[in-house]
């Protein structure tokens, strides 16, 4: 244990901003601008069981998310909308992620990808099932663009809990706990 | 040999020397060189404004307008030297016309209490125009709703010109304020305030211009414009964060309700009556914030220095430049094309988000702004979620503009 108690956040801190600078182009890694340019699953779900809107007012992003939920399984999902290539990218890597997952799994993959994103999961040394999903572990470092890949996430998480619209401000939101600046 | 000099030209900046009064400008950002663009958000400040700081903290700080003592006598000369400066830097006929406010956007709600909710009433009527930013719409709205008054609102035509036609077509006798902006912050469009405010008066309706983007860039004479009322931030200017000025016409000050209570905007205070103090204490209550005053009245000193004439010279000439350069690139649209425009160039680039647009600039050192802007309504005007913003000072260079349009052919190579 360091005397002063911020030692360790700002050894991560300036180790990853280090990091970061020795590879500037790291956040825009070829899977996400092939899921950017290439959404997968990106389109419309007839039937749906679920649903859900997810907005950040803040840059405009908008996603609509349309889940088929069977048994205790993700049989099918869908999104739509208009974003930035993060938010667009994370919501396509998603969906591929938690298709045919059950309810359970998705779950866990929701609070490991939000805790990845916000920097509380170290997926170098802690155990998590995010798999390719780790392009994202950089977001942490970029706190005015978090909400841009967390956003399809807190929508999935609403449309399984079947709320209907789900916002990066909204205060109702579980998921919303604060993160980096407006 | 020099070449003769005509005496209406501007004299030509020494750019390289005024960057060198600036200490972030030198800073690298991620191994890359800061190229500053986000002065409409922020401009930086001068040694000579940070050494002003240090000096009032270091030698002049104490409370002012109250104890005998020699600092406070310092503090308050200090202190009301600077309004003095920003008196003169506006060509305000008396200081006290000058009050100051934590920025623009108090000295807006300033006038909304002081002014609006004393002389504003149901089935009156508010002329604001689609370029304003939030501060400048949704006080006039928290007032329509609280008065059961009208907010009408001038639109704009697809270069993001105020459309002077329909502007005029709205007046009415319930026509009770105007409250327009003077440049706009999103898209940089100069609007024709002096003919504006004219039709106004003729109508005996007052006008306030929000100048938080007017007064860095261009010099200010709200005796000429014959505005009302002024508004402006001091950290857009060169000055600290924390502080701007509302101007205001004497009489309409006096005429106006106190917007806050407090110490210092008192004559006397007993529990049956109390007696405000004279403009512009009235509107001061509490401890200001003295050392963001005095820094301000520093910074106005420094741009007065260069000469508002020179900078606006110089910045045109950046913006001819940017404007140009990014013509010539496929694919970038530029938001806002009015024919009389302040250094602001907001773009979009076909198929990239202006976040992502940014993010990147930022990996090249290239520091923009992306998003609304808090003007939404332009942003819903023209159908665009965003955009990116590029905002120049005097101190930016054509090579600064130079490694803008790579860190866009960057961004557009990324995205391919």
């Amino acid at each position: 244990m360091h005397w002063w108690p911020g030692f360790a956040m700002f050894r991560r801190f300036s180790h990853e901003s280090q990091r970061l600078m020795a590879d500037p182009k790291a956040l825009y890694q070829e899977v996400i601008l092939d899921h950017n340019r290439k959404p997968r699953n990106f389109g419309r779900l007839d039937h749906a069981s679920h649903r859900a809107e997810g907005h950040n007012p803040l840059c405009g992003d908008h996603l609509s998310l349309a889940l088929n939920v069977e048994g205790d399984s993700v049989a099918g999902i869908t999104f739509e909308g208009e974003s930035c290539a993060i938010c667009k990218a994370s919501a396509s890597m998603m969906t591929v992620a938690v298709k045919g997952k059950t309810r359970q799994d998705a779950q866990q993959l929701i609070d490991e990808f939000r805790a990845m994103a916000t920097g509380e999961l170290d997926c170098g040394s802690a155990p998590h099932h995010l798999g390719r999903l780790t392009v994202f572990a950089g977001m942490r470092d970029l706190p005015t663009r978090v909400k841009c890949a967390i956003l399809p996430w807190h929508t999935l998480h609403a449309a399984l809990n079947s709320v209907a619209s789900t916002s990066t401000e909204s205060n109702d939101d579980p998921m919303n706990a604060p993160i980096g600046n407006a | 040999m020099n070449p003769p000099q005509s005496t209406v030209k501007p004299k030509q900046l020494d750019v390289e020397r005024i960057r060198a009064d600036f200490p972030i400008l030198k800073m690298d950002i991620g191994g890359k060189p800061l190229v500053y663009l986000d002065n409409a958000a922020s401009s930086q400040m001068p040694q000579q404004v940070i050494d002003r700081l240090v000096r009032y903290r270091s030698t002049q700080h104490a409370n002012i307008h109250r104890a005998v003592h020699t600092l406070s006598e310092v503090a308050t000369a200090a202190y009301e030297e600077a309004r003095r400066k920003l008196a003169r830097f506006i060509n305000a006929r008396e200081e006290r016309e000058v009050i100051f406010t934590s920025g623009t956007t108090e000295a807006i709600n300033l006038v909304m209490h002081g002014f609006g909710r004393k002389f504003i009433g149901a089935g009156d009527e508010i002329i604001l125009s689609t370029l304003e930013h939030h501060s400048n719409i949704v006080p006039w709205q928290m007032l329509a709703e609280e008065k059961g008054a009208t907010i009408r609102v001038v639109p704009i035509d697809n270069s993001g010109e105020l459309q002077s036609g329909a502007y005029e077509a709205l007046f009415n006798p319930r026509t009770k304020f105007v409250a327009v902006t003077h440049v706009s912050n999103a898209l940089g469009s100069i609007n024709p305030v002096k003919q504006m405010i004219a039709h106004a008066h003729a109508r005996g309706v007052p006008v306030l211009l929000d100048g938080a983007q007017a007064a860095p860039h261009l010099a200010i004479d709200v005796q000429d414009l014959g505005c009302d009322f002024y508004a402006f931030s001091g950290h857009k200017l060169c000055g600290p964060t924390g502080i701007g000025i509302l101007y205001g016409k004497a009489a309409i000050l006096e005429s106006m309700q106190p917007f806050k209570g407090g110490g210092d905007m008192i004559l006397s205070v007993t529990f049956e009556k109390t007696v405000y103090n004279a403009i512009p204490h009235k509107f001061e209550a509490g401890t200001p914030p003295i050392a963001a005053a005095i820094g301000l009245g520093a910074a106005v000193d420094y741009l007065s220095a260069i000469g508002m004439d020179a900078i606006a010279a110089h910045e045109q000439h950046l913006l001819d430049y940017a404007t140009a350069e990014l013509a010539r690139l496929a694919g970038v649209s530029i938001i806002g094309t009015a024919a009389n425009k302040a250094a602001v160039l907001s773009f979009v680039i076909a198929g990239v988000h202006p976040h992502d647009v940014g993010t990147l600039l930022n990996q090249d050192g290239v520091a923009v702004r992306t998003g609304h802007h808090c003007a939404q309504p332009v942003m819903q005007r023209f159908g665009l979620p965003a955009t990116s913003r590029a905002s120049f000072a005097f101190y930016n260079t054509t090579a600064e503009v130079d490694a803008l349009v790579a860190g866009i052919r960057n961004v557009q190579k990324v995205f391919t």
